[in-house]
């Protein structure tokens, strides 16, 4: 199947889910990452068992904060 | 071994844009994201700032929203320019990174820039390179 990762078109396995697909694409520091499927934001808990499908679109934003 | 520090171009008008800001967040932090491109000697310089809700709304923290942030992102593929870091303010204390900062700098690719107005009259903008608890200050041109 054909899913669009961080606005690139890429080929997939059906029936991967978020976590292979963070896996798959050697995402850094994972826990740190928030992951939208067509422009949801994913809950941390639905990581491990949400699946993709054909045409989804997938973006990894990490957390950014800090202080002073 | 990388002996030069990076440089990175920043053009007057964003600067201003984030000084504007960050002194209308006060007395929160403000934040933002940085976009441009890099070219082979790893030399930044930066097309466009993003100026980002920080939604703990602290004087001393900060965390962007990630919806902005996936607006943000989108709207920088649309312009053909890439991530550069982000930015954000200290209301009162010196423009280099904390601790916290540095505990929250993921990405040793990014630059960190980070605008003090300690001073209001005078801000300061740096901008660093930040690896696990070091970081180097890069030569930040304004034009």
């Amino acid at each position: 199947m054909k899913i669009t990762v961080s606005g690139k078109e890429k080929e997939y396995s059906e029936g991967i889910t978020i976590k292979q697909l963070i896996e798959a694409e050697n995402v850094e520091n994972p826990l740190y990452v928030t992951v939208t499927l067509n422009d949801e934001f994913i809950q941390s808990s639905e990581i491990e068992t949400a699946v993709i499908k054909d045409g989804d679109s997938i973006e990894f934003l990490y957390f950014m904060g800090g202080g002073c | 071994m990388n002996l030069r520090n990076n440089m990175i171009t920043l053009k007057r008008k964003d600067y201003d844009s984030i000084v504007e800001y960050a002194k209308e967040q006060l007395p929160a932090e403000a934040c933002g994201l940085i976009a441009g491109t890099v070219d082979g000697n790893g030399d930044k310089t930066v097309e466009k700032v993003y100026l980002l809700t920080n939604t703990d709304d602290s004087s001393e923290h900060f965390t962007m929203d990630p919806k902005e942030q996936l607006s943000s992102v989108k709207d920088m593929r649309a312009n053909g320019i890439a991530p550069l870091g982000n930015w954000h303010s200290h209301p009162e204390t010196p423009s280099r990174p904390s601790d916290e900062d540095k505990r929250l700098a993921y990405d040793s690719t990014a630059s960190y820039m980070i605008l003090s107005l300690m001073d209001k009259e005078n801000p300061v903008l740096n901008s660093f390179h930040i690896e696990g608890t070091n970081s180097n200050k890069e030569d930040l041109v304004i034009v």
